[in-house]
């Protein structure tokens, strides 16, 4: 195998761990107000991603940094195309991180609930902009001869990529409701799980017109279509074990969901990274956009020794804090 | 509109505003680690009640320097794809590396830290902060690579327009990181040592809590003294190390017009670039030449010498950065790190005679503010590194003005500039009430309460 496409199957494998982790933390975030009734209630719905939030999102930064060294040009592009989009991420992000840490540390209840809603919105931008911007990936942007993104901030809101982001908004929200369902107990796990239940026909009814819209407009390859085929059927089976109460392979299956859809995108983009609707020749694909081949190699040795060691330590601390979180626990956040 | 200048800004405003988070981290990490470690040893509660009264001001801090640092990360190829385009080879690397091998290592063990004080045992519990003052450190290192490429480029060819890697060690093994490197550690440590000597002095020139906050500040002290021998040692080798890869800042920051040998060091200097001239200058006789060489004589370039060397060896252009700003922040940065070492020193002579602290009025009120010493250090420090290699990008590669994203127009670098500056105005005043509350506060009683 070429280190190319090693590299490219890595960057998939970074943002599978990204959107499988943090989409999660992002449910919760988005859950937050609303399933919180009282400040401890809303205290015990953080202290579920309490530890690993942090961790997760790191996933996100070694994704970036992984394109930025292996695919520098795909990363020139998209970055500067996608300007406005990624920086009202980062602005959902910066509000969210810092409001996890601060939002307990003072009683008012002015200041609280004012950060618990930044947890909201800034849980809310990411889970919706990262559909548009996976959207936009498959079914093309106006990239000219020079790989330069011509179609402005407008473009990249076309009524495909909105409904990727409404997939990606409407499936964090899921697998955080499934996540706090298993996480905690009584009321909030109750209705934690109402909400699982209601999500789903709307996911199921955005991804059913997801996949029409891809049928006519994008010329989506075999086994990009088996891949998707998988991740709805997956969908099903992981709705019909919430429906059952049984949420612990619910959740796994919701995380699979994830990583099947997330893998349907980048089977179907391969050979490239991002499509040109102007010219298919002026596509980024993994060879005109990537490194050379020996930051290629020096970065493949470095991965494959830190991934795994990575994978282990993160799975440790999951373990570790595995119980339910309950009201009489002491909270952190 | 200009996107360059706003491309500028919004870098000079996020970067200067990412590093006011970062030394504290680095530093913080480490002392919060020494009490920890105190503790484990000796089964002192003490210093239990220390690790987590100065790990809660730690905490707050991280989150606002994790928070920002997501922007440097992006803005790279937001507002700078040129330059990503022509560097991503060699500069992504040592960017997915820090992520890696730094970034998830710090996070996931400050997750436990944090959430696992009952849960795992003492020294699981002391090995993870060890493991985020390793994490965080080592992320300075990887970032400083990148810098010093940008600085000193080293190991690289040109292939088609674009800048290649050749040779991974040599990036690692930069002359530059090596005295960027071990500056930056230890300006971490003189921030938290300072952060702490601020805070404490402020309890004990009013009597509370003697015990806890003279055992925090006996630490501070001692890190603090070893932290800032360290600056000024790794200083004065990264003046050696200018005079032969970037003379031109060394030179703008000295003032220095033109070549002298033996050259004097300037004390205060007001000049006209334009005119040629210094305006009115108070120098010592031949010392730049000794802290340039560690000898009174030994040729330093003046600015007008090297711009002619420079457009003869460029091409046309101003190869001059801005003057006034390289003068001064380096004798802020300069002048703050020796009266620190004062400070220190005077706080050592007291610890040694166990005296406390003179209840002068004055004192009282202005003590604390020791602490934005090593801030205001931190930070010219930076604008003197990143104004002095201007016009360069990437030193003697790319020009800053080649490095901006085209596509992206001014109006949308000025909209998210002005979004910037505000979130982060907004965010600052939350970081401060909430150090200040818990600082004030002092360490609680609950803090020792442990999970029935």
């Amino acid at each position: 195998m070429d280190l190319n496409i090693l590299w490219f199957l890595l960057v998939g494998v970074l943002f599978v761990g990204y959107f499988v982790l943090e989409g999660f933390d992002y449910g919760v975030g988005i859950l937050l107000p609303f399933l919180g009734k009282n400040d401890v209630q809303r205290r015990v719905i953080i202290n579920t991603i309490g530890p690993h939030w942090d961790g997760n999102e790191v996933w996100l930064l070694t994704g970036g940094g992984a394109i930025f060294a292996a695919f520098s040009g795909w990363y020139a592009t998209v970055f500067s195309g996608f300007y406005l989009p990624l920086f009202l991420i980062l602005l959902g992000l910066i509000f969210r991180g810092v409001a996890l840490e601060f939002r307990s540390k003072d009683d008012n209840p002015v200041w609280r609930s004012s950060w618990d809603w930044a947890i909201c919105v800034g849980s809310f931008l990411p889970a919706l902009l990262w559909g548009v911007a996976f959207a936009n990936f498959v079914i093309g942007v106006p990239i000219n001869a020079a790989h330069q993104y011509v179609g402005g901030f407008w473009n990249l809101l076309n009524p495909y990529a909105l409904v990727g982001g409404v997939i990606s908004l409407l499936g964090f929200i899921l697998h955080g409701a499934v996540f706090l369902s298993l996480k905690t107990t009584g009321s909030i796990m109750e209705s934690a799980r109402e909400i699982a239940k209601k999500v789903f026909p709307f996911l199921l009814g955005a991804m059913v017109i997801f996949v029409i819209l891809s049928v006519v407009l994008v010329n989506f390859s075999v086994l990009a279509i088996v891949v998707a085929s998988l991740a709805v059927i997956v969908f099903l089976v992981s709705g019909w074990m919430v429906r059952q109460n049984r949420v612990g392979l619910g959740f796994i299956l919701s995380a699979a969901t994830i990583l099947l859809s997330t893998a349907a995108i980048f089977v179907q983009l391969f050979p490239r990274v991002l499509v040109s609707n102007l010219n298919p020749a002026w596509s980024l694909t993994i060879y005109n956009s990537s490194s050379s081949q020996y930051t290629l190699t020096i970065m493949s040795i470095v991965a494959l020794i830190f991934v795994p060691i990575v994978l282990a330590y993160q799975i440790w601390t999951y373990w570790l804090f595995k119980k339910r979180v309950t009201e009489k626990m002491k909270l952190e956040y | 509109m200009n996107s360059l200048f706003l491309s500028q800004l919004q870098f000079a405003v996020t970067t200067v505003y990412h590093f006011f988070f970062v030394p504290l981290t680095l530093g913080l990490s480490v002392l919060t680690a020494i009490m920890e470690t105190l503790y484990v040893q000796k089964g002192d509660e003490n210093y239990k009640k220390m690790a987590k009264f100065w790990g809660k001001l730690f905490l707050i801090n991280f989150a606002m320097g994790v928070v920002t640092g997501i922007v440097q990360e992006f803005q790279f190829g937001m507002n700078w794809s040129e330059y990503s385009r022509f560097v991503g080879d060699i500069f992504g690397a040592p960017l997915a590396v820090e992520a890696l091998l730094a970034f998830f290592l710090e996070s996931t063990f400050l997750g436990l830290w944090i959430f696992g004080w009952d849960r795992v045992s003492k020294r699981v519990h002391l090995l993870a902060i060890w493991l985020v003052a390793i994490g965080s450190n080592i992320s300075a290192f990887w970032i400083l690579a990148a810098n010093s490429f940008m600085q000193n480029p080293v190991g690289y060819g040109l292939e088609n327009g674009r800048l290649v890697m050749k040779d991974f060690f040599a990036l690692l093994t930069n002359q530059y990181v090596w005295g960027q490197f071990p500056h930056v550690i230890f300006s971490g440590l003189v921030t938290a040592a300072f952060f702490i000597i601020g805070i404490s002095g402020y309890h004990l020139l009013r009597k509370q809590n003697l015990d806890f906050y003279n055992r925090s500040m006996k630490i501070a002290v001692i890190v603090g003294l070893i932290g800032i021998v360290g600056v000024i040692i790794m200083g004065d080798s990264q003046s050696k190390r200018l005079v032969r890869v970037q003379p031109m800042k060394l030179a703008a920051a000295e003032g220095l017009l033109k070549t002298e040998n033996p050259a004097s060091l300037s004390l205060f200097t007001i000049i006209d670039a334009d005119a040629g001239k210094q305006m009115m200058h108070i120098e010592l006789p031949s010392v730049l030449s000794f802290l340039a060489f560690n000898s009174f004589d030994g040729e330093v370039k003046g600015i007008l010498d090297l711009q002619q060397e420079y457009t003869q060896k460029y091409g046309a252009g101003n190869y001059i950065p801005n003057l006034f700003m390289s003068y001064w922040t380096f004798r802020i940065m300069v002048g703050l790190g020796f009266l620190m070492l004062a400070i220190l020193i005077v706080l050592l002579v007291y610890i040694m005679r166990k005296q406390s602290l003179p209840s002068w009025k004055w004192l009282t009120v202005l003590f604390p503010w020791v602490i934005s010493f090593p801030y205001i250090a931190n930070s010219t420090g930076w604008l003197l590194t990143e104004l002095g290699r201007q016009p360069w990008i990437v030193y003697g590669l790319m020009k800053t003005s080649d490095g901006v994203s085209i596509v992206v127009d001014g109006g949308e670098v000025l909209a998210t500039l002005i979004l910037f500056t505000l979130v982060y105005g907004v965010l600052m005043v939350a970081d401060v009430y909430l150090l200040v509350k818990y600082a004030k506060a002092g360490p609680q009683e609950n803090d020792l309460v442990v999970e029935a």
